[in-house]
């Protein structure tokens, strides 16, 4: 480093210390700087749910021939969805409850669409770990509550779906829906 | 490489002798693992597993490699490719069971392995590095297996990748994002399946780098022994070859035998039998259960069911699931006696025999229980023993417990007798 060809350039110095060569050295490094940066865009957001996937994000289910105490379990971005029809029993069941008391505070009203006070749609997704639950389908386990039951760490939703015992930090989500009909559903 | 009576690699035909002129491998290879390399005389069969985990990664990356070639990891064909390569393939059957059979049989000797350093301390100075290095080897076997296994897009495959990146969804605020960006989707699906795929294919490669880096530095200090008293003189080692090769052997063949009567006669004890039904997102398997080698820290994810102040259960789960690896890590600063051999540790081999052992092995049984009474309750007290065995009990048997004496060296160990040891007794104390 020391041959004189190199010690002549690092002395070509400009008032203040400042040398020609660092604004080449600066300029560098910025530029790689920023075009690694740069390059952890694409890199990062090809990961990111792609345009095919996206556009499955809405989905319209017809519930005419869902009878009061039925329940049917619909696919809503390739996850499913629970619809359920109500009983007068279990609306009663799920208002009965102290919302104070619960995990994560919510009435059945607040879950449900006005006029549309009987169905409640859910994503069949637990909150714990995104196990389905059962409940949905004739003869399963719908545990302690009567709504549904996650038999992967055990936890038990109530008829109005909210969660109140086992691991899960939150009720079933209630996904983005509207009815554009009396009998039919668009979600997401 | 390590001490200064290690025998010189010393090429005789004239084509070694012009290739460690030009690249000196085979001399590196003969200070690593011939006999360049001075080992500790005293090794007992419990110094085979380090060796027998090169071999495994060496067998997973063979096998894993031929089965890449004729799977497809597209979730439409995925499980039907993988039928392909048990029914269609010439000795396909034979590559996927021992792939398969290979992980299960990777993590018991890597168990042990590990194990092995808990009882003699391996992890104390000067050896920190090589702990460090064993313990992300550890995390980076775990991240590849999980991702293999969800390859066959079985039912366990599906709803095993679902739970543990749901893990990543108890993160507060970033959580849920940070799932969908993980899986390229709402759920596992082909994106999620693809990727795995390609990480799955890379990270046995990383492992290889990082066993490169924990050999190297293991090589520096040399290897620790069942004494714990480090290498003196000479007569304190052997060359790794021919003697340890020939013990690493003898053990290679005692583990083939067993990994072989797997293979052969039961392929599929170790695996669950769920996951020979195709991947369906619309219904869980009743009894979700990672594979068996991962039963002991799902045993500690599912022992948290209760909210703390503002943390829900869940994040407390996944945060302790987590703890319970990176606890290895603070090892060499929790555990600060001199001593290094669990066999002059009195109140330590209580400890570990009676309480780290027993706990360890009903966590393993808790994991792969159901998530009901008594199981939960029980995981909650083994997780507690779990922690308070690394964070609070260790440092206390450090500091209190009077050791037994040590032998003078490695060789007094092995013949009762080191005759430097009666000339340089009055100036050299033990260890």
């Amino acid at each position: 480093m020391a041959s004189t060809g190199t010690a002549d350039l690092h002395e070509t110095e400009v008032a203040g210390g400042v040398r020609r060569r660092d604004f080449i050295e600066i300029a560098a490094v910025s530029a790689a700087g920023v075009g690694a940066l740069a390059s952890l865009l694409p890199l990062v957001s090809q990961m990111a749910p792609s345009k095919d996937v996206l556009a499955e994000s809405t989905t319209e289910l017809d519930i005419s021939s869902l009878g009061v105490g039925q329940a049917i379990k619909a696919v809503f971005r390739k996850q499913p969805l629970f619809v359920r029809h109500l009983t007068p029993a279990e609306i009663a069941a799920a208002d009965a409850v102290n919302v104070g008391d619960l995990r994560d505070p919510q009435t059945l009203a607040e879950r449900t669409k006005e006029g549309h006070g009987t169905i409640l749609v859910t994503m069949g997704v637990c909150t714990h770990l995104g196990c389905v639950p059962l409940g949905a389908a004739d003869g399963e386990n719908k545990g302690e509550f009567g709504g549904y039951f996650c038999p992967c760490h055990g936890s038990h939703y109530d008829t109005a779906a909210r969660i109140r015992k086992g691991p899960a930090p939150a009720n079933l989500v209630v996904p983005d829906y509207e009815f554009t009909t009396d009998t039919t559903l668009v979600i997401g | 490489m390590s001490f200064p009576w290690a025998k010189n690699y010393e090429p005789q035909a004239p084509l070694m002798k012009w290739m460690d002129e030009k690249l000196p491998l085979p001399r590196l290879v003969y200070n690593a693992i011939g006999a360049g390399y001075p080992v500790p005389r005293n090794l007992s069969y419990f110094w085979n597993f380090g060796v027998l985990a090169g071999f495994c990664l060496v067998l997973q990356i063979i096998t894993g490699v031929v089965l890449a070639m004729h799977y497809a990891a597209n979730a439409g064909v995925a499980f039907d490719s993988v039928e392909h390569i048990m029914r269609d393939v010439n000795w396909g059957w034979l590559m996927r069971y021992m792939h398969a059979n290979g992980a299960s049989f990777f993590f018991v000797v890597i168990y042990i392995h590990i194990f092995r350093g808990f009882f003699y301390s391996s992890y104390k100075a000067p050896r920190e590095m090589v702990w460090l290095i064993g313990v992300t080897i550890f995390l980076l076997m775990m991240a590849t297996a999980f991702m293999g296994y969800v390859l066959p897009w079985g039912q366990m495959s599906f709803w095993g990748a679902k739970v543990i990146t749901g893990l990543f969804g108890a993160i507060p605020l970033v959580g849920e994002p940070l799932q969908v960006w993980l899986l390229g989707g709402f759920a596992p699906d082909n994106a999620a399946l693809n990727r795995f795929f390609s990480l799955h294919f890379l990270l046995p490669f990383v492992i290889a780098g990082a066993v490169i880096l924990h050999i190297w530095a293991l090589h520096l200090p040399g290897s620790s022994n069942p004494t714990g008293v480090e290498v003196k003189t000479e007569s304190d080692t052997l060359p790794f070859h021919p003697y340890f090769t020939a013990k690493d052997g003898f053990g290679l063949g005692v583990f083939l035998i067993i990994y072989f009567a797997f293979v052969f006669f039961m392929p599929n004890a170790l695996g669950h039998p769920d996951n020979y039904i195709p991947a369906n997102p619309l219904s869980t398997p009743a009894h979700i259960v990672p594979e068996w080698y991962f039963w002991p820290f799902y045993a500690i994810l599912r022992a948290f069911t209760v909210d703390f102040l503002f943390i829900p259960a869940k994040l407390i789960g996944v945060l302790a699931m987590f703890a319970a690896i990176l606890v290895w890590f603070f090892l060499p600063w929790l555990d600060k006696s001199p001593v290094r051999s669990g066999h002059y540790r009195p109140l330590f081999r209580k400890f570990f025999w009676f309480g780290l052992i027993p706990t360890m092995a009903a966590l393993f049984y808790l994991g792969g229980a159901a998530a009901e009474e008594p199981y939960v309750m029980l995981s909650q007290i083994f997780t507690a023993y779990y922690f308070l065995h690394f964070l609070v009990i260790l440092p206390i048997i450090s500091s209190i417990e009077r050791p037994e004496p040590l032998p003078f060296s490695i060789t007094e160990a092995v013949l009762g007798h080191d005759d430097k040891a009666v000339l340089g007794a009055s100036a050299q104390p033990a260890e």
